[in-house]
């Protein structure tokens, strides 16, 4: 029996087996950021030990940066302690880390692919559940808790039991004006918020080939949101042409043998999945969430569903109690949805493509009177990239408010950019839980160019009803 | 790591399904840098609401929570496990729960027990009867046992034997330094490094 791309990559990291029990499992990077790290690092050092792979760590500030300026202090006293101790335990084991202000500085899931050190094959982990990104690389990478980042800081390992397999395959197209993001939602609209759980997601597939990186990196990330433990694609053309543009990969013949190392990461004909599912790409339209949970989402031309239209007694009672927070009427088309704010930026939606396609639906117009766009980028790298294209000047002319420091920002609230309560936010983030934006917050999900449009009609509509 | 046998407690029951971990501690608390002192922010927005079930009298004191499918879905912060125990909870009972919520907890000594919707049903009725009513959560005889009910539960015998002992994961694991060792010695070389 042949094995999956998962498999492969777990196969080949085995340092030891542990037959029925946890496997040890080599990890090859682990990426940390400001939060949830003080406490790793307390308890190493209470223990005696050491970081055995400071050379297969990294680290990066995004939480809790301020975004308004790159020499603004951190507001929350607490929050900055938590990044000065970063500071500290970073230089005390000499591992690398990029503060607010260094070019290579932004959200932990974007900067790892810019700076080449996420390639197919890998284990990668990270003290964050949307670690569940960089497996658009076909890498196995998956979010962690902060008692097993001290346990990889300690031995550079994890015990773990395998992981299920699941092939999500989608076959078709996205058409025009429909991304990732709306495929993503689409699926977990489908199977739900735990209907991944315990599996690796393998996207497969006509519509997956098609995708850039950064699309498939919009895929991967929101993978957990449907409760699974990491998202994969095969790499590809795709893959190796975005890789041979990044810093620090081999050359000339070492850059063969990888391409051929990474060609040979493909899910086997014969390969068994213990799950399979399957979407049409050309089906898919536009998604935006109405609830509190990302399976709370519809089509964008569809309406806000009553709490009765759900067979399930938990979603029901989900439901109802959804409504309530979102203060939304049942049969309320989603396109009548008045917004007050747009966050477009995070781990899903935050790189250049996704500053580009908002960019071209903002080109030429203005955002509404009394809406506050907010654009923050997710890396510094994303943030120059898209000054070089001149996309700044498109987001003032627009009336935009294009951040100067890259980072997490609104998507979970724990720096200085929140939403007031009640406040109704169009966010390209992943989370749409009760107060995730700030207490008492609303958030409808959106793609990049659903929240471009938004912003220019002060309600929930789509490019094309401009 | 806590050691755990056997906990014998009240149970507060929390009937939804999904809670994220964004509830069981907002991000507004996770700037903190320590393991402990997070019991004020444990559902620190819920507890706005003075019918919320953590405020009634009826309950206080609970050890046992008893909550609906998909506890601990979300983000990844440990956070919402330190706040549990911080508060007093010493086992969750859920018929499923989040995967990285479920190893924190498991890697913390918060036992979290999986038993089907009908049993937390059954001991949320329990409780509303009768709030005074015993838990006990039996990780020696894998029972959770209420009154006449008696339910019984599996978990990796693995974390088992290391929550019945108390051991440190990262002790275990560097048993195997050799192994490790080993491991990294043929590790390809194009592999990238950090600095
Ligand atoms: S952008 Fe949002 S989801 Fe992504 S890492 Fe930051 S807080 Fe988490």
């Amino acid at each position: 029996m042949g094995s999956t791309l998962a498999q492969k990559a777990w196969d080949a990291h085995v340092v030891r087996d542990g037959g029925a029990g946890d496997d040890l499992i080599y990890v090859d990077l682990q990426l940390l950021h400001e939060v949830n790290t003080p406490q790793a690092f307390d308890a190493l050092r209470a223990a005696g030990r050491t970081v055995r792979r400071p050379d297969l760590t990294i680290g990066t500030e995004d939480h809790n940066t301020p975004t308004l300026a790159l020499d603004r202090l951190i507001q929350d006293p607490e929050g900055r302690r938590q990044a000065e101790l970063m500071r500290e335990n970073c230089a005390q084991f000499g591992i690398p880390l990029h503060r607010l202000g260094d070019p290579d500085q932004g959200i932990v899931h974007v900067i790892g692919p810019e700076l080449g050190l996420i390639r197919p094959g890998m284990t990668i982990v990270c003290c964050d559940s949307h670690t569940t990104t960089l497996g658009a690389f076909g890498a196995l990478a998956f979010g962690i808790g902060a008692s097993q980042v001290e346990h990889v800081l300690a031995t550079q390992t994890l015990p773990m039991r395998r992981m299920k397999d699941m092939a999500v395959e989608v076959t078709g197209r996205l058409a025009p004006g429909v991304t990732a993001k709306d495929l993503i939602l689409a699926l977990i609209a489908e199977i739900g918020t735990a209907g991944g759980q315990g599996h690796v997601i393998e996207y497969r597939g006509e519509a997956i080939s098609a995708l850039s990186m950064e699309a498939r990196m919009t895929l991967c990330n929101m993978s957990v949101e449907a409760g699974s433990r990491a998202g994969m694609v095969a790499p590809d053309e795709t893959t190796f042409a975005y890789l041979e543009q990044r810093p620090g990969m081999p050359k000339g013949a070492a850059w063969d043998d990888e391409v051929a190392y990474w060609r040979s990461l493909r899910t086997d004909e014969d390969a068994v999945f213990d799950r399979r599912v399957s979407l049409d790409a050309s089906a898919v339209s536009p998604y935006v969430s109405w609830g509190t949970n990302p399976a709370q989402s519809v089509p964008l031309h569809d309406r806000v569903p009553a709490a009765d239209e759900f067979a399930d007694a938990d979603e029901r009672a989900a439901a109802a109690r959804a409504l309530e927070y979102m203060g939304l009427v049942p049969g309320t088309p989603m396109r009548g949805i008045l917004i007050d704010t747009v966050f477009l930026g995070s781990c899903t939606n935050g790189r250049i493509e996704d500053l580009r396609a908002a960019a071209a639906v903002l080109r030429g117009r203005k955002v509404a009177d009394g809406l506050h766009m907010m654009i923050v980028p997710g890396s510094a790298r994303v943030r120059a990239q898209a000054v070089e294209e001149g996309l700044d000047r498109v987001f003032a002319e627009a009336g935009a408010d294009f951040r100067a420091g890259a980072g997490c920002s609104m998507c979970a609230a724990l720096n200085e950019d929140r939403l007031l309560p009640g406040r109704r936010a169009a966010s390209t983030n992943n989370r749409n839980f009760e107060g995730r934006q700030g207490k008492g917050s609303r958030t409808h999900i959106v793609s990049p160019p659903v929240a471009a449009a938004t912003a220019v009609a002060g309600r929930l509509v789509a490019p094309a009803d401009l | 790591m806590e050691q755990f046998t056997v906990h014998t407690g009240t149970a507060l029951p929390l009937r939804h399904s999904d809670v994220d971990t964004d509830q069981i501690i907002p991000a507004r608390f996770c700037v903190r840098s320590t393991r402990t002192g997070h019991a004020d922010a444990l559902f620190a927005d819920w507890r706005d609401d003075p019918d919320f079930v953590l405020n009634q009298a009826a309950h206080q004191g609970a050890t046992v929570l008893v909550a609906g499918p998909d506890f601990g879905t979300g983000s990844s912060r440990e956070y919402a496990v330190w706040a549990l125990q911080d508060y007093g909870f010493r086992a969750v009972i859920a018929p499923r729960y989040g995967d990285i919520f479920r190893a924190n907890s498991l890697l913390n000594g918060l036992l979290t027990v999986v038993v089907p919707t009908d049993v937390v049903e059954r001991l949320w009725e329990a409780v509303a009867a009768d709030p005074t009513v015993e838990v006990v959560v039996d990780l020696m005889a894998l029972e959770v046992r209420c009154g006449d009910l008696t339910q019984p539960f599996s978990l990796d015998e693995e974390v088992r034997a290391r929550l019945l002992s108390g051991e440190d994961l990262i002790s275990a694991t560097l048993r195997h330094e050799d192994a490790i060792a080993a491991y990294e010695r043929g590790r390809r070389a194009a592999l990238p490094t950090t600095r």
